[in-house]
């Protein structure tokens, strides 16, 4: 946070000469025009993008925008299409697995590092680098790794174990774990560090207290650190659930929803049905729905959040 | 005070067990967090022949650098075959820019919403960081309309303007929320002493920022740089960033694959993004939690 005024005691003294008072006049316009534009241009976009997106989502567009009201039509026929169903139990699975996922492998990390060990800082670098790498990347690299032919399974066999079986790339009803296996690999550095953070924030007395009570280390984390810091646990499940219901880069490049529609996510239902179909109005409605989604998962995080924040306001 | 809590924190500094135990697990979960990293290095200088008789993870029997200079010059994405470089360079004219704009605006917004108090600064403030979480797939149609009356369809400059436009919400959060802790009485101060809007901004402001600017400009760049679904459809052929043009080169080699080259390619174009991290990991990671609704 800023230093405050010990920063600025340096900076010269702030008067200036008497304006003229038509200087005063356009002193007193020119922050507005420079304040405005900007902040006009943000909430616009915001405001007017949601509303014309939700628009055309009940209208029959397809290639281009129509204005036709149609209402609810396009709701119902993506709701009933077998892409759209499919997705969405993909998205089920994939976003438990991959929450779960990386919450345990962030929280066994944060945990690790917390033990005074040598070499804090390379650990945590190495386990947060993937956060920095595009999510392309990610799902390139790891296709290579998973494909049966070239990958782990073909070097396993190499070493002579001729039956050693690791396709869930192509298999049907494994593929969607192979997104949770990349989705994990590359977010839980980003748990970890959020974890540390909220693990070395809890205050030494309690520590200490626990310890002179004669708790072990295990029931220490379980009895004294975990409460703490389970406002954070929340904030990290918000986080990457929503991560999740916005996963669109690493499919495509992993797997691009295949084999068949096994790894198929609603953005990418989204992208297909606008881009690639060119039924804007469809696609708008998934779009909708994918906010819908959104939304169940951040309003009672930002009720909860603010709940949080009046209550310690009471407690001073 | 931290000498205690350091002590408590250490529940196996007097157990040598335990502590070759935490070890032995970072070492190995430090293995598989390198493992995509160490097998594309390795695979960038390993020939298509090496790969395709064993597979793609493996010591290179003889080193090929020349995967490097194809992969950046000569290499055919598409139907073109000049390598990643354009598509490398694409993405630099649209990081760059859309780094520094869309931190400037923010810095401004945040200064303006911040301290610069005005009826309504609360609404506005929330409106604007509402962009942080809407969804990309809820903006895709309206700007394909706006990029087409403006007539930036696919361009880089198109790209740029999304991305200001977008990153203003971010960079707004983060400035704002920093900006607020500057105390009121020094405003006050320099307004009494007659500084204007401008000239606290300058003066006051703008020496202050430099934390948070670094911040910003490192996540801004690290976010502009990995985007890909803008990218992919607001641009096509040679318009594409590195991003979106990865993806087509992984199409366009399915039938021959040439994990030498793509490796290196992959490599190249993961390249930016590492430097910054290693170099400002810890405003990365300031930046990604400030971020992290997105």
């Amino acid at each position: 946070m800023p230093a405050g005024t010990a920063a600025v005691a340096g900076v010269p003294p702030l008067a200036r000469p008497a304006p003229a008072r038509w200087r005063g006049w356009l002193g007193r316009l020119a922050p507005h025009l420079v304040l405005w534009p900007p902040l006009l241009v943000s909430v616009l976009h915001v405001v007017s993008f949601t509303a014309y997106t939700t628009w055309i989502s009940f209208t029959p567009s397809t290639l281009l925008p129509e204005y036709d009201w149609v209402g609810v039509q396009n709701y119902v026929s993506v709701l009933n299409s077998r892409n759209w169903k499919i997705a969405y139990s993909n998205l089920v699975i994939y976003g438990c697995g991959f929450v779960l996922l990386t919450t345990a492998l962030g929280l066994l990390l944060a945990v690790l590092i917390d033990q005074r060990i040598r070499a804090e800082n390379l650990f945590r670098t190495i386990f947060l680098y993937p956060m920095a790498v595009s999510f392309v990347v990610t799902g390139t690299v790891w296709a290579w790794l998973l494909n049966p032919g070239i990958g782990i399974q073909h070097l396993v066999r190499g070493f002579g174990w001729a039956g050693f079986r690791f396709d869930w790339l192509v298999d049907r009803e494994m593929a969607i774990y192979t997104i949770v296996i990349a989705g994990a690999w590359q977010a839980s550095g980003f748990a970890m560090a959020l974890f540390l953070a909220g693990i070395r924030s809890v205050d030494a007395d309690l520590y200490r207290a626990a310890q002179i009570d004669g708790a072990g280390p295990w029931r220490i984390y379980r009895r004294v650190v975990l409460p703490c810091i389970g406002p954070i646990f929340i904030a990290v499940l918000v986080i990457l659930l929503q991560f999740a219901i916005k996963t669109f880069d690493l499919v495509r490049a992993l797997t691009g929803g295949g084999p068949g529609l096994a790894t198929q996510l609603p953005t990418l239902v989204v992208y297909d049905l606008m881009f690639q179909r060119g039924l804007l109005g469809r696609g708008a409605a998934a779009a909708v729905m994918l906010l819908l989604s959104l939304l169940v998962v951040l309003l009672p995080y930002f009720a909860y959040a603010r709940w949080r924040k009046r209550r310690e306001a009471r407690h001073g | 005070m931290a000498e205690a809590k350091a002590a408590a924190l250490a529940p196996g500094a007097r157990n040598p067990l335990g502590r070759g135990v935490v070890y032995a697990v970072l070492a190995v979960f430090a293995v598989f967090y390198l493992a995509p990293l160490v097998v594309v290095v390795l695979n960038s200088v390993r020939t298509a022949q090496d790969i395709g008789a064993t597979s793609v993870i493996g010591w290179p029997r003889e080193l090929a650098f020349d995967n490097f200079s194809r992969a950046w010059g000569s290499y055919c994405i598409a139907q073109t075959c000049a390598g990643i470089a354009p598509y490398m360079w694409n993405s630099f004219l649209l990081v760059v820019p859309a780094t520094i704009i869309s931190t400037l605006l923010g810095a401004l917004n945040g200064y303006s919403v911040a301290l610069w108090r005005f009826r309504g600064d609360n609404w506005v403030f929330g409106l604007v960081t509402l962009g942080v979480f809407l969804p990309e797939q809820m903006k895709l149609i309206p700007w394909v309309l706006v990029l087409r009356e403006l007539g930036l369809t696919n361009s880089i400059s198109g790209l740029v303007l999304i991305h200001v436009v977008q990153g203003i919400s971010f960079t707004t959060l983060f400035c704002r929320n920093y900006y607020v802790a500057i105390p009121a009485e020094l405003l006050k101060a320099a307004r009494i002493d007659g500084a204007g809007y401008f000239r606290i901004f300058w003066r006051i402001v703008l020496p202050l920022s430099p934390p948070i600017l670094i911040v910003t400009v490192i996540w801004q760049f690290t976010h502009i740089w990995n985007e890909f679904l803008y990218g992919v459809t607001f641009t096509s052929g040679p318009q594409q960033p590195v991003t979106a043009a990865l993806i087509a080169l992984s199409v366009s080699v399915s039938e021959a694959p040439q994990y030498g080259v793509q490796s290196a390619a992959v490599l190249l174009a993961a390249l930016p993004t590492l430097l910054v991290y290693l170099f400002g990991g810890k405003y990365f990671l300031r930046g990604l939690t400030a971020g992290a609704v997105k």
